[in-house]
């Protein structure tokens, strides 16, 4: 895969958009012939909800494709109208009271266009300080001014919860384009696909291993799928898919396996902690369909994403030393 | 497209972006049928809501109640309510008109209906904010029995008072969800107080659908 990395960078944007978009498309013809065959009901019903999880999944890879296409700006608005869906879905799960209603709306329409438009300039440290050190002040401040001490602290700790996953975390997946690795100028775009790319890899192998291997669940009363037979899988998927892409990564192919499996490995335990919200938050269907007040199921989707690129971030910034 | 379509189209889209404005049919579906939808009533958003739910073709012909005194106090109000939702304007109080005779508040939507058009009514008379919607109104009843042809679909709003709280100018984007139940209708010869219990009934067995 040596001479792959010699190519340019639109000759390796084309070959990417073949093999993404050529998987998707071999994924769902074959789906569609399976589909033709006599099948029971309960096969029936599994094939609709892996068409539902595949037309996702086309809508995301377009989605992302394109903005990821349009440079900087077009990816930065992208992940922000993301984190904003995510954080809406959140709060929608949380039970919030009348006196949070300031805090949300500071949340919603200063925090996380300021944390995007943070990114976007490029200001690395404000952007790495700001939710941590002064949204962290700000929130509590502002619920206190609204005169309703119910529940306090659960109430303050639910919201910069909230924002921390869906906006901090989100906004680090664009924030790869910020870093001025070595030898990488003009790339980081490439980074933020390996990311999301890697990210799903380790969810689809998951989620295969949890239905082929049925080992004991590791926690049954949050999720019955996951084993730590299944989280390995996980893990190993997404490295592989680390090591096939590492000709549009500033690593090396051993450094692309690590980074893949850390970032895999991330996402999928930050989606098994958003499965443990959603049973506190009493919802039964996790994936797709109404569930409460017809939550979309985004911030199911996007969970793994808002762990993984934190850590991924950090992951490549101390592999750089920068 | 003219200026109030464009501004429809844009509060809409807005009242999606801010509450996702799920639309839920169950027993009932989104045609073009003349209607009265009766809802809970907990929020000012509540109309811009059940609009919103509704599918585009339905939007024109789908009516909401203004107060007269309120809604056409200002220029922008009233051109709000005339010319994005055609509102039916009522009177809150009872005037007497030139000959003495009271003016029977009901007058313009028995109108409205005559003319052919679907009407969102709010029964319980005003905003609550308790867990339960109020008593409803007797209003439901005379139109049920002066358009004994008109479907009644009852309608729960769910999340609203979330979004905007009694008191806050500015929403707090909540995925809110909008439930149209099956139609009820009048029995023959059922007292007043029972149909409005019935209806209210109607209304709050949709909470547990979504």
């Amino acid at each position: 895969m040596g001479q792959l990395r010699a190519l340019t960078v639109s000759q390796q944007v084309g070959l990417l958009f073949v093999v993404l978009f050529g998987l998707l498309a071999l994924v769902t013809i074959v789906a569609f012939g399976r589909s033709l065959r006599n099948l029971s009901p309960a096969q029936t019903a599994q094939r609709e909800r892996f068409a539902i999880e595949l037309r996702a999944l086309w809508l995301g890879a377009l989605l992302f494709w394109v903005s990821w296409a349009s440079g900087p700006l077009g990816s930065t608005l992208l992940f922000g109208f993301v984190s904003f869906f995510a954080l809406r879905e959140f709060v929608t799960l949380t039970h919030t009271r009348r006196a949070d209603h300031r805090a949300l709306l500071l949340a919603f329409f200063v925090i996380l266009p300021m944390q995007y438009v943070l990114v976007g300039t490029s200001l690395l440290n404000a952007f790495t300080v700001f939710i941590p050190v002064y949204v962290f002040f700000a929130i509590p401040v502002i619920s206190a001014l609204a005169n309703d001490p119910f529940r306090f602290l659960e109430r303050t700790a639910k919201i910069q919860w909230g924002i921390t996953v869906t906006v901090y975390g989100m906004s680090h997946a664009p924030a790869l384009l910020l870093l001025d690795l070595p030898g990488y100028h003009e790339r980081g775009a490439f980074l933020v696909l390996f990311l999301v790319l890697v990210v799903v890899a380790a969810q689809l192998g998951q989620e295969y291993a949890s239905r082929r291997l049925r080992r004991r669940p590791v926690a049954r009363a949050i999720s019955r799928s996951f084993s730590w037979r299944a989280f390995g899988a996980g893990a190993g998927a997404a490295a592989i898919v680390g090591v096939l892409l590492y000709w549009v990564t500033p690593f090396k192919p051993l450094a692309a396996l690590a980074m893949g499996a850390i970032a895999g490995a991330a996402g999928t335990l930050g989606e098994f902690v958003m499965m443990a919200l959603k049973r506190d938050a009493g919802v039964r269907n996790l994936r797709g369909g109404s569930s409460v007040t017809g939550a979309v199921g985004l911030l199911d989707r996007v969970a793994p994403l808002c762990f993984a690129a934190p850590v991924f971030f950090h992951s490549v910034r101390g592999y750089f030393g920068i | 497209m003219t200026l109030p379509e464009a501004a429809g189209l844009a509060l809409a889209f807005v009242a999606r972006l801010v509450t996702g404005a799920q639309g839920h049919w169950h027993g009932s579906t989104p045609k073009a049928e003349q209607r009265i939808y009766f809802a809970n009533h907990q929020s000012h958003f509540d109309w811009v809501l059940i609009w919103a739910a509704l599918p585009h073709d339905l939007r024109a012909v789908t009516r909401p109640i203004a107060a007269r005194d309120y809604w056409t106090a200002t220029p922008l109000k009233h051109w709000i309510t005339r010319e994005i939702f055609n509102a039916v304007y009522v009177s809150r109080q009872r005037a007497k008109d030139g000959s003495g005779e009271d003016e029977d508040p009901l007058e313009p939507l028995m109108e409205a209906l005559r003319h052919g058009d679907s009407l969102v009514i709010f029964p319980e008379g005003t905003r609550g904010h308790a867990a339960e919607p109020a008593p409803f109104k007797s209003g439901l009843f005379a139109l049920a029995e002066a358009f004994p042809d008109v479907q009644l679909i009852p309608t729960w709003i769910d999340n609203v008072q979330r979004v905007m709280p009694k008191g806050e100018v500015v929403p707090v984007p909540i995925l809110c969800a909008v439930v149209f139940g099956a139609p009820i209708a009048l029995a023959g010869g059922e007292d007043r107080r029972a149909f409005l219990d019935r209806a209210r009934a109607a209304v709050m067995a949709l909470r547990g659908v979504v």
